[in-house]
């Protein structure tokens, strides 16, 4: 089979493909034997291979004509979010046109990384200062305005994406240094800025025993179920923590604790190796990409995929704050799939594509 | 490619490369932590975790500490808790809520107005809550509901503490009571203070105390099996109660006010002078708490709203009336003070007044007037024009300046929430209002009628000031925190506004004496309590009108309406020379200050003073000269 023609990369396909396989026997046994959770899981990841496959065949100069629209486009869609959005989950996030809801704050997922990219692609590199600025301005108004929907997790993300681009496009070091004492003298105030659980979020942390039966509870109950799990696991179906209720959200935002219940330091060794080879073919694809446009993208997209997972298993392992992301392809519910399979989608166009028009 | 200035291809992707190693780089040291860390979860932490996991049929639950004790100044108690066991239904555990209550029903009792109140519940409270179907289960209706337990899911059997009233409506004005938290302070509160409890303070005490007697949450770690079934108790932090309130409040002698007041509606503050403990707070007619505290059913609430006499409204403490002549007792140490008028000159009294250049006749409450009066007499007598005549000189803008450090026109800054601030007029507050201070108002200013209003609180606040040489303690209900474990008690210290500013320390004692002979003296407006005393009161007597009476007309109590009547008010203090109370009487719709408001204020300073209620009088009482 002609994998090239399909424009399809084969290591990711078949990565992301076991990574889906795992995940339905782990929301079923997350959502307590719910077939119907889990054949809608089915349901998103068959849209997100779609979706994945179709954006592949677009060739990277379309998407990169296109990124200042995408951008301008999201934008919109965003500040419309903010004044007409309908209330889901107590949070300002979606847009509801008819059909179906649609979050944009997930479209800038993808349209921060490419608008910058495209910026930063319009002049030599490494970019001049007054560049910068814009272009630090294009990634931290979004991300601020999700920041006020309230969604932390989703802004995270979005910086962390914007960050990247800059950071590879050649920022220079002392600029970064300044950043990170600006960081540093800003932080009381972002402290501020944040609502009150997110900041309970950051304290337990640091003490998760403080406050047992508050959110300190959920840090503490994810370890036991890790640990618990020990080198083989209990098996499939026997998370004892999830089928207890003591694990909150034990088929979204935590299903890696259930994953690593009942499969063990094995089974998690083997998720994480899985993820490990995603994030590496991802960024040997930006090693290889032939210009700059497309080599910031597929730069920040593998980076933002690894921020991801990342994030997601530190807090389960109690090593981060608990903040709202979900375990990529894993995790049940929401229309990240639709944004993750679309970003794959794209390092395969850029991946496939090369070849050809060279 | 798009038409881009030239660039350094080479250069560009060789800047790229470093910078994605370097990163690559953090990514690696990133993934080998997660690695570490686990590998110490599920290798080296297992054993602990394996144990936690075990255990993990241990939930911490909330244990709710007892609410702290109100108790009055002997010990009898006001507020207390007691153990009681009610159902409670989880929504979101249920399957089909209306079998459930049908199935309930054949358990234990369930009347119209529980099912009521569930449903209300069920409307408005979020759906993992706990939401109470009854209270005050027996025990053999706990007994059936536990056997049957397995059968119904979402539905919890609990023993909780209950607030409860046992004087019921004694005192409820300043006791207030506690009932379930609501949507709006549920935003409010520290959701950790209150894990597990359902009710809050909403009034009276009950609210301005609360962080003192609501205590702390304790918990429990429960073992528990796959069912979620309590099996035994592994760990306990005990909660720590709160702590008990005791009161300056004299309980009985509240009762007796109330009982003085009556069916009437109206209210009574007696005051300790020298430390500003309340010991009667009372407002009548009065309301049981107790079913507040569950959630009073929307029938019984309405009633009590929409009762004409309004038993709801607070009239110790945000009733605002004209003083009427008891304002007489602080504007007759005025007329001494200032240098406006002078207090050594006669004034005669033909029964009216009028201003210069208008015909429009103040009248005297006295027919005919009292003749040629100095202050003693105007202030005995409660002469209508001699106070027209001071007010005039004055001007109401000085009347305020000399009132406001009595207390009037401000709250008291009683340890109560939602006091009122009364009014005190000026040129000024008018002027705010677009609208031009006629001088007829400050004519009327001076026998407390016109806009000036003052509460309750406020007068007998301002009483316990002439009884204090001038000292101003803020009043207040607590009088210690008491810790319920030790015992120990925290005297509450006693905050003072500054004293009122006085030219001449004299002109206080002079004023003392002319209000003793209100009502020692066969002319005074109150010798109707004073006659047969066994101590020294100094009191003035007041009578406010509700409904302004044409020119021309007279006022006929037995003609007018019992709307419309006037407000009998009393302030006084008692014993002269060592004063142990003050009181403030207001009886709405009540007629004259001398004969419905005095005598009530006499069985309390009685009370307080001889420690029982007055002997039942057989004497007759003397025909009164002056019946204000």
């Amino acid at each position: 089979m002609d994998w090239q023609r399909l424009h399809i990369d084969k290591t990711l396909l078949f990565a992301l493909l076991g990574l889906a396989i795992i995940s339905l026997f782990v929301v079923y046994s997350g959502s307590a034997k719910d077939m119907n959770a889990t054949l809608g899981h089915l349901m998103r990841l068959l849209l997100g291979f779609t979706v994945l496959v179709v954006v592949a065949q677009l060739r990277p100069e379309i998407l990169e004509r296109w990124s200042p629209y995408v951008f301008i486009g999201g934008m919109l869609l965003l500040i419309a979010v903010l004044a007409i959005g309908v209330i889901g989950k107590g949070a300002q996030r979606w847009l509801d046109i008819g059909l179906f809801r649609f979050q944009p704050s997930e479209m800038m997922k993808l349209a921060v990384p490419m608008m910058l990219a495209w910026f930063l692609a319009r002049a030599n590199l490494p970019p001049s200062l007054p560049r910068l600025a814009t272009a630090f301005l294009m990634m931290a108004v979004p991300a601020l305005l999700i920041m006020k929907q309230p969604d932390l997790g989703t802004a995270l993300l979005i910086f962390g994406a914007g960050i990247f681009v800059l950071f590879l496009a050649g920022m220079r070091w002392r600029v970064i240094l300044v950043l990170l004492a600006g960081v540093a003298v800003a932080a009381p105030f972002a402290w501020n800025l944040l609502h009150d659980y997110q900041r309970q979020r950051v304290l337990t942390m640091f003490n998760p025993e403080a406050d047992p039966l508050g959110t300190g509870y959920h840090t503490i109950q994810a370890m036991i179920a890790v640990g618990s799990g020990g080198i083989y696991g209990k098996g499939w179906l026997n998370s004892s923590q999830a089928h207890l209720d003591y694990l909150p959200e034990s088929s979204t935002d935590f299903i890696f604790a259930v994953f690593a219940e009942e499969f063990g330091l094995l089974g998690s060794l083997l998720l994480v190796a899985i993820y490990t080879l995603i994030v590496a073919r991802s960024m040997l694809i930006a090693y290889l990409a032939k210009d700059t446009y497309t080599r910031l993208l597929a730069g920040s997209l593998s980076l933002t995929f690894f921020l991801y997972f990342f994030v997601n298993m530190g807090m389960v392992t109690g090593i981060l704050p608990i903040v709202g992301i979900p375990l990529p392809v894993m995790s049940y519910g929401g229309t990240s799939i639709v944004t993750i399979m679309a970003a794959f989608g794209i390092l395969m166009s850029i991946q496939t594509h090369r070849k050809i028009t060279e | 490619m798009l038409n881009i200035p030239i660039k350094d291809h080479f250069r560009e992707s060789r800047l790229f490369n470093t910078r994605l190693t370097v990163i690559g780089s953090v990514v690696l040291v990133l993934i080998l932590a997660l690695f570490f860390r686990l590998v110490y979860l599920q290798v080296f932490a297992h054993r602990h975790f394996e144990t936690l996991s075990q255990a993990n049929r241990v939930k911490p639950l909330p244990i709710q500490p007892p609410r702290g004790l109100i108790l009055d100044r002997q010990g009898i108690i006001l507020a207390q808790n007691y153990p009681v066991y009610t159902l409670e239904i989880i929504p979101e555990q249920v399957q089909d809520m209306n079998s459930l209550l049908e199935e309930l029903k054949q358990v234990v009792n369930l009347n119209e107005a529980d099912l009521k109140n569930f449903r209300k519940q069920l409307r408005e409270r979020p759906r993992f809550e706990n939401l109470l179907l009854r209270s005050h289960l027996t025990e053999e209706e706990a007994a059936r509901v536990a056997t049957r337990r397995t059968y119904f899911s979402g539905v919890e059997l609990e023993a909780r503490l209950q607030r409860h009233y046992p004087l019921a409506g004694l005192g409820v004005h300043f006791l207030g009571y506690v009932a379930r938290i609501n949507e709006q302070e549920l935003e409010r509160i520290d959701k950790a203070t209150y894990r597990g409890m359902q009710h809050i303070g909403k009034l009276g005490v009950e609210l301005s105390y609360e962080k003192i007697l609501l205590g702390q949450v304790g918990f429990e770690k429960v073992e528990t099996n796959a069912h979620g079934r309590s099996l035994r108790i592994l760990e306990r932090i005990a909660p720590v109660a709160g702590k008990n309130l005791q009161l300056h409040i004299d309980a009985k002698l509240q009762a007796l006010a109330e009982q003085a007041l009556g069916q009437r509606r109206g209210a009574v503050i007696a005051m300790d002078p020298v430390t500003g403990g309340v010991l009667a707070f009372a407002s009548t007619p009065t309301y049981d708490p107790n079913p507040f505290v569950n959630g009073i059913d929307p029938d019984s609430y309405n009633a009590l709203l929409n009762n004409p006499d309004k038993p709801l409204i607070n009239r110790a403490l945000n009733g605002q009336y004209a003083p009427g002549s008891t304002i007489k007792a602080f504007l007759g140490l005025a007329a001494l003070e200032t240098s406006e008028f002078d207090a050594g000159k006669p004034v005669v009294c033909p029964g009216w007044f009028t201003l210069p250049g208008s015909s429009h006749q103040f009248r005297d409450w006295k027919k005919g007037g009292h003749g040629v009066v100095n202050l003693h007499d105007a202030v005995v007598q409660s002469c209508d024009v001699y106070f027209y005549k001071l007010a005039v000189a004055m001007e109401v803008d000085a009347i305020k300046k000399f009132l406001t450090p009595f207390g009037f026109g401000n709250r008291t800054g009683v340890d109560l929430q939602g006091e009122s601030e009364g009014l005190l007029p000026s040129v000024e507050w008018k002027k705010a209002r677009g609208q031009k201070w006629y001088p007829g108002e400050t004519v009327v200013t001076g026998i407390g009628q016109g806009p000036v209003l003052v509460t309750p609180l406020q007068l007998a606040a301002a009483t316990s000031v002439l009884a204090n040489h001038g000292l101003r303690p803020k009043p207040r209900l607590v009088r210690a925190i008491v810790d319920a474990k030790t015992g120990v008690a925290r005297e509450t210290e006693t905050e003072s506004f500054p004293p009122i500013p006085l030219k001449n320390k004299q002109h206080l004692d002079i004023m003392i004496q002319n209000l003793t002979d209100v009502v020692h003296t066969n002319k005074g407006t109150a010798y109707g309590i004073g006659y047969n005393a066994p101590y020294k009161i100094a009191g003035k007597t007041g009578t406010a009108q509700v409904r302004s009476i044409a020119q021309g007309q007279a006022y006929s109590e037995k003609l007018t309406p019992e709307r419309f009547r006037d407000h009998a008010l009393f302030v006084s203090f008692a014993p002269v020379g060592d004063p142990k109370v003050a009181v403030a009487v207001i009886v709405e719709n009540g007629g004259h200050g001398s004969s419905a408001a005095a005598p009530i204020a006499r069985k309390v300073m009685d009370h307080v003073i001889l420690g029982k209620a007055p002997a039942a009088t057989g004497e007759a009482r003397p025909l009164l000269e002056n019946e204000e």
